[in-house]
């Protein structure tokens, strides 16, 4: 067995057949990001079709101002609750789909560790300021 | 490059899968802020509105729709073959129906959002009223 520097991750794999991740082996934290992965990715399915169906097919991007998203669109608590859950749903798959390209590209390792720091920085801001949005616009509506 | 590597359909569908991901990911980045705004600055969330509206907006929202569609096809194709490896034999004809789906949800999509382009020239010529 090769002794491997505690900093070097582990190689990801392509199923031959799939074109996706293989299935990690050894790994728990792995295993959970790739079930993750695929169990947001069902949701997003679902949630992320369903938001830009929505927000393109039935009302038309130039109706949407400002006034529209708290009188009409964040009208009711489901469609906030709807949106924070897509939000939820699409950070995590996101960014976890992001740290695996970092992976794949950035071979030098204080600037992948750097990198992944940004990310995961950058993936909290949007979890605050996507929360405190749905939480805090005024129901002006009704 | 990409269609004489030998990795026929499944490299295709990587690239692609990768591709629309980073794409995808920088608009969701993009979105979160400027829907922030709709709190914090009305008034700019409004101007970028007026972009989104543009007909330039509006090839980009294809385009991000294109993106979306594709990867969420191709991710439950990935799925469907990750979890339930009896699908392993209908692999082709999964990514086939995939590229189906794709163009007969996403043409008539396309032609929605694009309205603003196509129906003042059909208004023009009479088609329509």
């Amino acid at each position: 067995m090769n002794e491997q520097p505690a900093t070097t991750v582990e190689p990801v794999t392509l199923s031959p057949i799939s074109r996706g991740r293989a299935r990690p082996q050894g790994s728990r934290r792995e295993l959970v990001a790739w079930y993750g992965m695929r169990v947001t990715g069902v949701a997003l399915f679902v949630l992320a079709l369903a938001h830009f169906s929505i927000l393109h097919f039935i009302w038309d991007p130039a109706e949407q101002t400002a006034e529209f998203i708290a009188t009409e669109r964040w009208n009711q608590i489901f469609w906030r609750g709807f949106d924070w859950l897509l939000l939820m749903t699409v950070l995590f798959h996101g960014f976890i789909g992001m740290r695996i390209v970092v992976r794949d590209y950035i071979h030098r390792e204080r600037l992948r560790e750097f990198t992944l720091i940004m990310l995961y920085t950058l993936a909290l801001l949007l979890l605050v300021i996507g929360t405190q949005v749905i939480l805090t616009l005024p129901m002006r509506g009704a | 490059m990409l269609f004489r590597y030998r990795g026929r359909e499944g490299m295709i569908a990587w690239a692609f899968h990768r591709l629309s991901g980073v794409g995808i990911f920088a608009f969701v980045v993009l979105h979160v802020i400027d829907i922030y705004l709709v709190g914090g600055n009305p008034e700019l969330y409004n101007e970028i509105l007026t972009f989104y509206a543009s007909i330039p907006g509006r090839i980009l929202e294809v385009v991000l729709g294109a993106a979306l569609l594709y990867h969420a096809l191709n991710g439950l194709r990935i799925v469907i073959i990750d979890l339930w490896p009896r699908m392993t034999v209908y692999h082709r004809f999964l990514w086939w129906a995939s590229w189906a789906i794709f163009i007969v949800v996403g043409v008539p999509g396309a032609l929605i959002i694009l309205r603003p382009v196509w129906l003042p020239f059909l208004q023009q010529i009479g088609l329509v009223s």
